[in-house]
């Protein structure tokens, strides 16, 4: 036992380094790539740096008035030069427009398509599985003007329909209250056209989460005289509910960043609306879109600060939801 | 009966296991099937088949479990001992492709008979899986209690059930401090006890056990064991092992499968100690001498 | 412990299938579902389909509950009741596919015409009668803009994904972070970026390569994300065995990865493609909507069928809705079509010749 009677312990070597200096081609081919791969960054970067150019004097003339009220008036004196002292930009209507149809489409969407989900994981058949699956996911293919030229014509009709008998029988709730009998081209319409919109990406991603649901766990679910029910609240639904939380808020981020869809279903009315079946609303969006045609440079410097808002919105919402959805898929194992 | 069985333990503590001595370990194990047979036979395996697909994975097995008793399925991978565990309590069927054909008889019914609740079964029938598989969202109460919560079981009083079947799992001493914390601070062979203990909740006629330690270490495994052995007077245990010297330390009776590149097949059963003593088949012998497998 | 004689031979059952009497069971909840639904319509105030659907719905699932509740029990019922609720989650979820596929043939087929490829709007109001005109301008223009936009976005998407799953290095995962970010920016952001980043201080009027530019943006995460996926399903001992034949990273990459990845990459880009074909907020922003033909990318406006559609949607006469539903017809059969490819490349072995 010589080893037993050294006393100290010799010191360890000193560790060598691994170092290959990469070749010349490889050197290059990584900085290409890596600037490639920043470009994403870059583009982000871009994309705030300008519209905060171009939307700063609206920022400090109007200061955080820009995100508390609703008053939009662009004056333009009689020469010709604009009246910086009386042009007023607020989105607070439209931002709280975003929010309500961004609501709705949660509301009616989520549920729809998480059940979907559900089925498509647990209970149908491979063959049914395999059609309803590429269905939805050609769904996500659509152009957003097809969904807004359906909505505006086909489910229109129909919506209003079920606007009135939402009015009749549960006009008691303030949302649900009309100040006049105009159901046509409400935010609840376009709420449901987005509805629709998200179900293709909250469908999809919450199939995915649910597909990783451990089959042990299941399966001790099922060997202790659970049915599928039973089974899919022990263990599914406790696995997959961060993930489907995530997938909501991409569904949320899409909705809140339509444009083309709700301008086409919705009577854009510069007010805040919080009836919705009534016809009137907007969304931050769509009003760009609305006012840019006629828009003055200077107003135009208005909408590009709004643009930044639902620039900055919609980052925050899909950064969370990337989060969380990411999160979720690493402790899944 | 449980005298004898802890009596055995402590004897079995100290038995080396070298694969020589399957045959002296089995023969240290009390043969219960005199006492037993009187308590009758729980559940019958009658002419049991399986397919995977087109594949025929077992055929023709046909098997009485006596009440009371551990019966040890043993045999290569392959051979179809986990796919015949699997159509006692009809979790064979949640393999997409699989059928089978024969009868399994519980009390004298069949449980694939028309109009049969299979969670009814699978509340009779437990199971224990290869790997410890706690709900990590319950805690360790909860998991034990999760199957009366799958089923809409009423219980009334549910700390004493919490604690009788712990105490039978052999796990209430370890646990009792922290029955609020989460099943997976546990460590392996904790798991597997608590899976056990969630297994006995519902009150299982039968409890089958596929490979339960297959993935602990020697010392959990001997506790697992153990627990088997204290088991086995209130509960009939069948457990799949690929070792041999397990299956011939806590089972009253062994079958041996095998499979010759077609369809597996149960090739010899009997009492532990003949198995592994006195095997009939040549098969056999060359399986739990070592010559195979 | 005897066997049974086996007499004859022994067929597979699955006797946990629904029996013959299940089916029975069903198919007679489902068929008085359905006649309570049509009774309640007929002697009271509700009417139309949503009532017939609603009232089918709650009547199937309550009969249902019932039937099982006084067969198996509490927990079948409710096992049953959920299953009922999913299912009609999946019918809701896809009926407006089918609505919008039968709406779009029904009213776009009949502003079909042979000349609607071959002649434009150069001399022809969308209030025209439909058989005058085309769309052969748009067509060409929705081509070069997304042509261009593949050629901005393909490689910096590729790169990206390369950079993700060969090179790894310290901005692995705020690059995949922002990635995913920016499959988030909504479309008419992008089309404001562009607005302020060229047509304001560089070129002051519309153009097609404003256009591209933009899509391109929107199109870069899919490229990037779909590419990522397809690289990371090439096993590693492709790549190790590119570098242990003495080749360089680079080599390893480029010889070995990516031709290993080919229609992988190839699907990926055809689902940015249909990505943005349709892509219509940043258009009506930057690249004008010109009834002519235009070949040139950097100068003058350029039409493209997202703004054929927007024009004559806004026109409002019926012959302008029927070329505006003929021109989304076009859209989505390349779209459906674009989709069906990828589809087909992507279902193939990754890696496969």
């Amino acid at each position: 036992m010589s080893s037993a009677q050294v006393t100290e312990r010799p010191a360890l070597p000193a560790k060598r380094e691994i170092t290959t200096r990469p070749r010349f081609s490889d050197r290059v081919f990584r900085a290409v790539v890596t600037t490639g791969g920043l470009s994403s960054l870059v583009i982000l970067g871009l994309i705030l740096l300008f519209l905060l150019i171009n939307g700063y004097d609206t920022f400090h003339q109007q200061g955080l008035h820009f995100l508390t009220s609703s008053n939009w008036q662009a004056v333009v004196s009689d020469s010709g030069k604009v009246d910086t002292a009386n042009s007023h930009f607020g989105i607070a209507a439209m931002l709280i427009g975003t929010l309500i149809l961004a609501v709705i489409a949660i509301a009616v969407g989520v549920p729809i398509s998480v059940g979907a989900a559900i089925f498509l994981t647990f209970y149908a058949p491979p063959s049914i599985k395999k059609i309803m699956v590429t269905a939805i996911d050609l769904m996500a293919a659509f152009p957003s003007v097809l969904f807004g030229l359906w909505g505006f014509f086909v489910l229109e009709s129909s919506a209003e329909y079920w606007a009135k008998l939402l009015n009749k029988f549960l006009g008691w709730i303030p949302f649900f209250k009309l100040p006049e009998p105009y159901v046509s081209r409400s935010p609840f319409i376009a709420g449901l056209v987005l509805a629709i919109m998200i179900i293709p990406i909250v469908t999809s991603i919450s199939r995915e989460i649910f597909a990783q649901t451990p089959l042990d766990r299941i399966q001790a679910a099922y060997a202790l005289g659970g049915t599928r029910f039973a089974m899919l609240r022990a263990v599914a639904f406790p696995f997959a509910r961060s993930g489907i939380v995530g997938g909501v808020m991409l569904g949320l981020g899409r909705a809140m960043g339509e444009t083309v869809a709700v301008y086409t279903v919705l009577n854009i009315v510069y007010q805040v609306n919080w009836q919705i079946l009534f016809s009137a609303g907007g969304n931050v969006a769509s009003m760009i879109l609305l006012k840019f045609g006629e828009a003055s440079p200077y107003e135009i410097k208005a909408l590009m600060a709004a643009g930044l808002v639902l620039f900055i919105l919609t980052l925050i919402v899909n950064s969370l939801a990337n989060l969380i959805v990411s999160r979720t898929g690493k402790s899944g194992r | 009966m449980s005298i004898n069985s802890e009596n055995n333990e402590g004897e079995k503590m100290e038995t080396t296991t070298t694969p020589g001595s399957l045959s002296a370990i089995a023969a240290m194990h009390v043969d219960k099937k005199p006492g037993s047979q009187a308590l009758g036979v729980g559940l019958e395996a009658r002419g049991i088949h399986a397919w995977f697909g087109q594949k025929h994975v077992l055929s023709d097995v046909s098997l009485d479990f006596w009440s009371g008793t551990v019966t040890a399925l043993i045999g290569p991978s392959g051979c179809g001992k986990s796919t015949f565990l699997r159509t006692l309590n009809r979790m064979h069927e949640f393999i997409p492709g699989a059928a089978m054909a024969g009868e399994v008889l519980l009390n004298g019914e069949d449980i694939y008979a028309p109009g049969v609740d299979v969670t009814k079964i699978r509340l009779k029938v437990g199971m224990v899986f290869q790997k410890p598989n706690p709900f990590p969202s319950m805690t360790i109460a909860e998991n034990v209690l999760a199957g009366l919560k799958l089923a809409q079981l009423k219980v009334e009083n549910k700390d004493d059930l919490l604690e009788e079947c712990l105490e039978r799992a052999g796990l209430w001493g370890e646990v009792k401090d922290r029955l609020n914390t989460h099943g997976g601070s546990l460590s392996g062979g904790q798991q597997q006890r608590l899976c056990i203990a969630r297994a006995l909740a519902v009150r299982p006629q039968v409890l089958l056990m596929d490979e339960p330690c297959s993935a602990l270490d020697p010392g959990s495994t001997l506790r697992i064991e153990e627990t088997i052995s204290h088991l086995s007077s209130s509960v009939t245990i069948i457990i799949v092992t690929h070792n041999m010297q397990q299956a011939a330390r806590v089972s009253d009776y062994t079958a041996f499968f095998l499979s010759d590149g077609g369809p597996g097949q149960m090739v010899e059963v009997g009492s532990t100690n003949d198995i592994f003593s006195r095997p009939k088949d040549k098969r056999t012998e060359n399986y739990v001498t070592g010559r195979f497998g | 412990m005897s066997t049974i004689p086996q007499a004859s031979k022994i067929v597979p059952q699955r006797p946990w299938k629904a029996s013959r009497k299940d089916r029975v069971e069903t198919g007679s909840i489902f068929v008085f579902a359905a006649l309570v639904s049509i009774l309640v319509v007929a002697l009271t105030p509700l009417k139309g389909k949503l009532a017939y659907f609603v009232i089918f719905a709650i009547a199937y699932l309550a009969i249902d509950f019932v039937f099982h509740l006084r067969k198996a029990g509490r927990p079948a019922a409710v096992d049953s009741f959920f299953r009922g609720l999913v299912t009609m989650a999946i019918l809701v979820a896809v009926t407006p596919i089918l609505s919008i596929l039968a709406t779009v043939w029904i009213r776009g087929h009949k502003g079909l015409h042979l000349s609607l490829f071959t002649s434009d709007m150069r001399s022809n109001a969308f209030t025209d009668p439909v058989s005058q005109g085309g769309l052969i301008h748009a067509i060409v223009g929705t081509g070069l803009l997304v042509i261009f936009a593949m050629i901005i976005s393909v490689p910096i998407g590729i790169l990206t994904a390369v950079y993700l799953t060969e090179i790894r290095g310290r901005f692995t995962r705020p690059i995949e972070f922002l990635v995913q970010a920016m499959s988030g920016v909504p479309s008419i952001v992008a089309g404001l970026f562009i607005y302020a980043a060229i047509l304001v201080p560089l070129t002051k009027t519309v153009n097609g390569i404003q256009g591209s530019l933009a899509l391109a943006i929107l199109m870069i995460p899919t490229v990037a994300r779909t590419s990522q996926e397809v690289l990371k399903l090439i096993p590693n001992d492709l790549r190790e065995a590119g570098v242990a034949l003495g080749g360089t990273q680079w080599r390893s990459v480029a010889i070995v990865v990516v031709p290993a990845a080919r229609s992988g990459l190839i699907t990926a880009m055809i689902l940015g493609v249909a990505r943005v074909a349709g892509e219509t907020a940043p258009i009506l922003l930057l690249t004008g909507g010109s009834g002519a033909k235009n070949f040139n990318m950097f100068s003058g406006s350029m039409g493209s069928l997202p703004n054929y559609i927007w024009q004559a949607f806004a026109s409002g006469t019926p012959e302008a809705i029927t070329r505006a539903w003929a021109g989304i017809l076009v859209l989505l059969v390349i779209v459906i079509a674009l989709f069906s490819i990828a589809r087909f490349l992507g279902n193939r072995k990754v890696g496969a010749k």
